[in-house]
């Protein structure tokens, strides 16, 4: 019945054409970025990617690259028997990255290697093989992880995923979108449109679905929606919020705030049988609930004391700890990937800017400059945050900065832009 | 005066955008009645004339209570609940309507300005609305006359990203079903 009618609103697929720009800002710091080249594989008209570019547009995008332009490459080498080596560290590279592209019997192909040209080694060497062209996109991020991870000792996450919301218009005519793209704001796909808001998209650790919140007949209602099959259901929408979902680490429970008993606290629903449990009672708003890594504890928000404040407890509910006491108030927390902190919106009363707390020491940094940042959450692997900042035309858009505070990019597209989330990376 | 003004502004601003079913039933006023005597339409060339008759002594009392519902805004301070008499003095008019038509029904939809996270300022669109509604009860509307429903930030009246935007954001806006 509403179900349905929702469906109808909900799911208009439609094709948006990529248009993101991409700027990155690399400031201070000591860490010099590390110097690398990237040849342009063999191109073929089979595969009209430079793939290549892409590798390198990630990589660079980390901040801890840094890559010599193609004109001032001394060949172009496509096979490791072409490689000069000496050329090549003249130029101040160590690290050389080239490739062919090609059509296989059933499919198309990549081979990349990655070359020391101090003692000549192949440092990685790798073929894939995909069966449509289009996947070719996903195996750059592929091999821009394996590089990054062969170099840096750290994994990659640039073959992920992003969601976020964009909204335009104003007032009847408002639109909502639903969008996923790849980690660089390539390849967006829209998955709904609403005449109503959508809200705080969230990856199941899987990545085959993604919990949201969005409208429907005067009422809110949480959502899942599984990526494969573009189905939608409705998890819980009780009288009141029905909002800000967070799967659990195993992906069997979805922690949300719902306020139909009174006034908005904190809920886990167990996903597979819909059976809820309420871990906060309390006359203040309790809503942004992020599970740690390990599923053992929440953190959530809650004006309990006054302003919004973070607070910590078990998973299984009991007496919250506040955890955060710099500045006026302390919003929509979320657990690096080692649980040792929190990126969360901080505000001095004037501007809302993304920080990273340390929760053993409860030290505060400051990573963003506002003055209206928000949703942060870090990027798998932990060396990155995403959130949405205001952009200079007014319109919100994406940015990431590293949790050293030094690099930072931004992503504008043509609508505002909210409520990004990280997807999980899937080996 | 200079806030008068601001809000008399927003109140037309917002009823623009958010093109609500009162606007249309604001009549500008009432080009006051027709003399009698001065038709242009001889009498008698087309009978009694194919326009509509003229309207003598004002708008109707229906007229007159629409144009009461059609300023149906509450506004609030930031990060504030508390009702001013601008907002009772709408609230007062509601009550009046609802409680004089028992089968009427409105929705309550609480907003907040963009400060803030959205799914903190659900909570705060969901508390105004339930400021508003704690004063219509009060006032002695029946509670199965209203509904409530929280856009948090994400339907703002206007775009602007300063103060005098955002106060015209925080708002509930009393829906006619």
């Amino acid at each position: 019945m509403t179900f349905k009618k929702l469906l109808a609103v909900l799911l208009v697929l439609v094709a948006v054409p990529a248009q993101a720009a991409l700027e990155i800002t690399v400031s201070g710091g000591d860490v010099a970025p590390l110097p690398i080249a990237l040849v342009q594989f063999q191109p073929t008209p089979e595969v009209p990617l430079d793939v290549a570019q892409v590798v390198e547009n990630d990589l660079v995008r980390s901040g801890r690259f840094k890559a010599l332009p193609r004109g001032a490459m001394p060949q172009t080498p496509v096979a490791p028997q072409q490689v000069v080596t000496d050329g090549w560290k003249a130029a101040g590279i160590d690290n050389l990255v080239i490739g062919q592209l090609g059509k296989s019997a059933d499919g198309y192909y990549a081979r990349f290697f990655l070359i020391d040209t101090v003692s000549g080694q192949q440092l990685l060497s790798h073929q894939f093989s995909v069966k449509s062209v289009a996947q070719m996109r996903t195996v750059a991020h592929m091999i821009a992880d394996m590089i990054y991870e062969k170099l840096l000792g750290i994994p990659g996450y640039f073959n992920t995923k992003i969601a976020y919301v964009a909204a335009s218009g104003y007032g009847p005519a408002r639109n909502f979108q639903l969008i996923v793209s790849d980690s660089d704001g390539e390849a967006p796909r829209v998955l709904a449109t609403s005449r109503e808001p959508i809200l705080s998209p969230a990856w199941a650790p899987d990545r085959k679905q993604l919990a949201f919140v969005g409208y429907n007949r005067g009422r809110s209602a949480v959502m899942v929606y599984t990526l494969a099959t573009g189905q939608v259901r409705t998890l819980v929408s009780e009288p009141g919020l029905n909002s800000s979902p967070a799967w659990s680490p195993d992906g069997s429970k979805i922690a949300v705030s719902l306020s139909f008993e009174n006034n908005p606290d904190i809920y886990v629903i167990d996903v597979a049988s819909n059976k809820r449990r309420r871990l906060t009672d309390h006359y203040g708003i309790d809503t942004e609930p992020a599970w740690s890594p390990d599923g053992s504890k929440l953190v959530f928000t809650s004006d309990r004391g006054g302003r919004p404040q973070i607070y910590e407890m078990g998973a299984e509910g009991g007496d919250p700890r506040r955890v955060t006491f710099e500045g006026s108030q302390n919003a929509r927390a979320s657990y690096s990937p080692d649980g040792k902190s929190l990126a969360l919106v901080n505000t001095d009363g004037g501007r809302w800017r993304i920080a990273l707390l340390d929760l053993a020491s409860g030290g505060l940094k400051i990573l963003s400059d506002g003055p209206q940042d928000e949703g942060p959450q870090f990027a798998p692997g932990g060396a990155v945050i995403i959130y949405a900042t205001q952009g200079r035309a007014g319109g919100a858009e994406l940015a990431t900065v590293s949790v050293d505070g030094r690099i930072r990019t931004r992503l504008r597209q043509a609508a505002d832009i909210k409520e990004p989330a990280w997807s999980p990376v899937v080996r | 005066m200079t806030k008068n003004f601001i809000i008399a502004g927003a109140l037309v601003a917002a009823l623009a955008v958010a093109g609500c079913s009162g606007k249309k039933n604001v009549k500008p006023a009432a080009p006051a009645a027709e003399p009698y005597g001065q038709s242009t339409t001889p009498y008698g060339s087309e009978g009694y004339g194919s326009g509509a008759p003229a309207q003598i002594g004002g708008p109707s009392a229906q007229e007159t209570a629409e144009r009461a519902l059609s300023n149906n805004i509450v506004y609030f301070e930031y990060d504030s609940t508390v009702i001013n008499s601008e907002g009772e003095s709408v609230i007062d008019r509601y009550a009046s309507y609802l409680q004089g038509n028992p089968a009427a029904r409105v929705r309550l939809e609480g907003h907040a300005d963009e400060r803030g996270t959205p799914e903190y300022n659900l909570g705060l669109g969901e508390r105004r609305a339930k400021a508003v509604e704690a004063s219509l009860l009060a006032k002695g509307v029946n509670a199965n006359q209203l509904s409530l429903l929280s856009y948090g930030e994400e339907r703002p009246a206007v775009p602007g990203h300063d103060e005098a935007s955002w106060a015209q954001n925080r708002r509930v806006q009393i829906i006619r079903q």
